[in-house]
Order: structure tokens, then sequence, then C-alpha cells
């Protein structure tokens, strides 16, 4: 259980308001600006654990969703080479949403309350997964676009100053690397295949374009805990930067595959030496994160049914580990 | 709908023979036999590992932050202790 063990509970505590505790504040901070990690069982403000526990729950639970788009066509992918490549890349999101919970009980909160936050909706998770897969080209997409977005905003969280939210996305990116690439091998596949494919890779690209962008968070101005989480480096890069990178990266990937990117005002800037791009509709975007995305309802249900329908495993497995720690103390 | 928590077991995996275990991360399990299937599906999808000790994370005690000064500072002027700190000619060889 959480809480008793002594790599994970912060020893030092402070009265909230007191000299003890500014002066413990300062010094979190002069560490934060020293490049040092934070720990476990470091001292630091409420507010930075209550930040990344928010953070890294929602990141965890995006995994954990993001299973279900793509799992839907496990038993649909045209080859037994695209079966195992997807059931791998399902299996690494549920991992990475392991790798990531087990980082955020570090902070306090255990697994059961976060994953409790997941199935009432208190917590979010990335609106992407509020998309449906449609087409089996959505497959190459999603690895191309989506995990690419991803790869884009987790390569600056390994940077994060929090230790076990840093060494998990260390990890995930090693492995997402596999997950992009596959989608973009599979996006080639279709690229030199009948027109009717090429029609599915274009249809699925425009589609998916605009949500994978939304996927950086609100514009920079909109975002008012960003500047407190760039003071702590939770944050590394503001959203803004981090969408334009992804946008300049796929420029040139997308010309390769011989397709077109759905937005009219994407052209170099040569004075920017970055690519500009359209307004980004954020109507929708907060009408998904409200719960009105096409499969925001499907989705929850889902990880609520799963859980469910797992009781008598659980209930089994507890049976069983009660039934031999009592042999044990008979012995 | 909450339920009970089920214990924490810290992982370690040696990643080849002859290297030493080293924290991969946490699963929580019932007992350590299912603590160490979980950690296999978990930390070992790509041959990170020949070898996994879990070990109940209540079992292991840390040093506390606090007492970093005390601790680990009394190191750090003792320079005397490594190799470096001495000159020995060149035409020793090596040393």
């Amino acid at each position: 259980m959480y809480g008793d063990t002594s790599i994970q509970k912060p020893m030092k505590i402070a009265k909230s308001g007191s000299p003890e505790e500014a002066e413990l504040e300062r010094n979190f901070q002069a560490k934060i600006d020293a490049d040092i990690k934070i720990e476990a069982n470091d001292w630091m403000p409420e507010a930075y654990r209550k930040t990344l526990v928010r953070q890294m729950s929602q990141h965890a639970h995006s995994e954990i969703v993001g299973m279900q788009p793509e799992g839907t066509w496990v038993t649909r992918a045209p080859s037994l080479r695209r079966k195992v490549i997807l059931l791998a890349k399902v299996q690494d999101e549920g991992g990475h949403g392991m790798y990531i919970y087990s980082g955020a009980e570090t902070l306090g909160t255990s697994r059961e309350t976060m994953l409790d936050d997941l199935r009432t909706g208190k917590a979010k998770y990335s609106s992407i997964f509020n998309y449906p897969a449609l087409s089996w080209a959505d497959m190459g997409t999603i690895g191309w676009l989506v995990d690419g977005a991803a790869i884009t905003n987790q390569v600056a969280l390994a940077r994060c100053s929090y230790g076990p939210y840093s060494r998990a996305m260390v990890r995930i990116c090693k492995e997402e690397s596999f997950h992009q690439r596959q989608g973009y091998e599979l996006l080639i596949t279709l690229s030199k295949g009948t027109q009717e494919q090429k029609d599915m890779l274009q249809e699925s690209v425009n589609r998916l374009w605009w949500p994978s962008l939304m996927m950086f968070g609100p514009c920079d101005d909109d975002s008012p805990h960003s500047a407190q989480s760039m003071k702590w480096k939770i944050k590394r890069k503001s959203n803004d930067t981090l969408r334009q990178e992804f946008v300049d990266a796929s420029v040139g990937q997308a010309k390769f595959l011989g397709i077109t990117l759905p937005d009219p005002d994407l052209k170099w800037n040569e004075k920017r030496g970055h690519y500009d791009f359209g307004e980004i509709d954020w109507a929708e975007f907060y009408d998904v994160i409200k719960g009105n995305g096409p499969c925001n309802r499907e989705r929850v249900n889902n990880v609520i049914k799963a859980h469910e329908d797992g009781a008598w495993v659980r209930t089994a497995a507890e049976a069983y580990a009660e039934k031999h720690a009592a042999k044990e103390d008979a012995a | 709908m909450s339920e009970k928590n089920w214990p924490l077991y810290e992982v370690f995996l040696r990643s080849r023979a002859g290297l030493d275990h080293k924290h991969a991360g946490s699963v929580h399990a019932l007992d350590a036999e299912t603590a160490l299937e979980a950690a296999r599906d978990l930390y070992t999808r790509r041959q990170e590992g020949i070898s996994i000790w879990v070990v109940k994370s209540n079992h292991v005690h840390a040093s506390d932050p606090v007492d970093n000064p005390s601790l680990f500072e009394p190191a750090d002027d003792k320079i005397y202790r490594h190799p470096t700190f001495y000159d020995i000619p060149d035409e020793v060889g090596k040393m």
C-alpha cells in the first residue's frame, strides 16, 4: 500500500505560510534552477505535487484510453505482420500507462484513486482519443501523427524536473519511436497502393490532422498554468513551440507520402524559418474536452466495463492470497 | 466502487549477465509470485532483463534527504581518497 514507505514519503513537513516553509521553497526552486531533479521523498510545494499528480494521471489515462481506438482494429488487420505489430503497440500503450501511474503514485495518490477519477469522469485524458478510428489507414495516421505529436511532447517531458516522471518518459520515448515508424511505414504502403488505398490515406489524414494539432493544448496566451509549470520545469517548452516543431517536421513527411495536409494557410515563412499554419478550431477543442466529442461516453464506458468485468479475477486473486498467507502463518 | 489497494512492490532488473540489478519501477500485487509475473509483463517486453527482483516497497528503508549534508558532504573534501590526487612521474609507467 502506498504511504508507508520511506522511499516515497516526504519526511520534512513545514507549516503552511511559516518562514521555514518559505526557506524550503527557496531551496526547492534553487534546485530546479540548477537542473537538479526532485525525487519522491524530497520536500516540494503542495502545488507542485498537485500539478504533477493531475498532469501525470491525465497522461496515464490517455495511454489507457488510447488503447481503444486501435484495439478495435486488431481483429481486422489485413495481415499477420500488421496484426502482431498492432497488438504489440496496444500492449505498449497499456505499459506506458502503468509506468506513469507508478511514477504518479510516488507523489502520494494511490492508483485506485486515479483510476476512480477516470471512471467517474473527474479526471481528463487527451481529447484525441475521443475521435473514432474509422478506417485501416487510421492505424497508420495515428502512429504517424498522434504518436508523433505525443513524442514531440514526451521528448520535452523527459527533461522534466520530477525524477520519476522524467525516467518514465525516457523509457516511453524509446518505445514510442517504434509506434511512429510502424505507422508511417503502413502509410507508405498505402501510398504505393491502389487509388482506393491512396484515397483512404488522404481521407484519414484530413480527419486526424487538426485533432493532432490540438493535442498540444491551448495557445500559450490561453494556457494559464503554463508559466508556473515552466518555472518549475515540469514543462520545458510551451504548447505553441511544441506545436510548431510538430508542424515543421510533418510537412516534409506528408510530401513524401504524396498527400496534402488539410490547411490552405500552411506555407513556409522564410522570415520566421517555420511553417505558418491556419487557426485551430478552438470551439471544437473545448467542446470535446467538455465531453461532447464523438466517442467520449463510449471510451469511459469501456474503461468502466473492463474494470467491472475484471472484478471476479481480483476477488479470486485476493482469496488465493489470503488462503496462502494463512497457510504460511500456520506453518 | 473504490477497492482496497494491493501492496506495492519495487522492481529491479538485471539487464545482462554480469551487471547489477537496477531499479525499474513498481507494480501492485498480492504476493511475490504475482508481483514477479506482473514485473515480467510490464518491464521486460524488449529484452530489458534476464533476472527480476521484487521487494515490498515498505521493506525498503531510505535515508532522509534532510540528512544529506551530514551523511554525504563529509566526502566532498577528501580528494586524497581518489587516485588522481597523487602525482606519479610518467616514467614509472601505468599504476
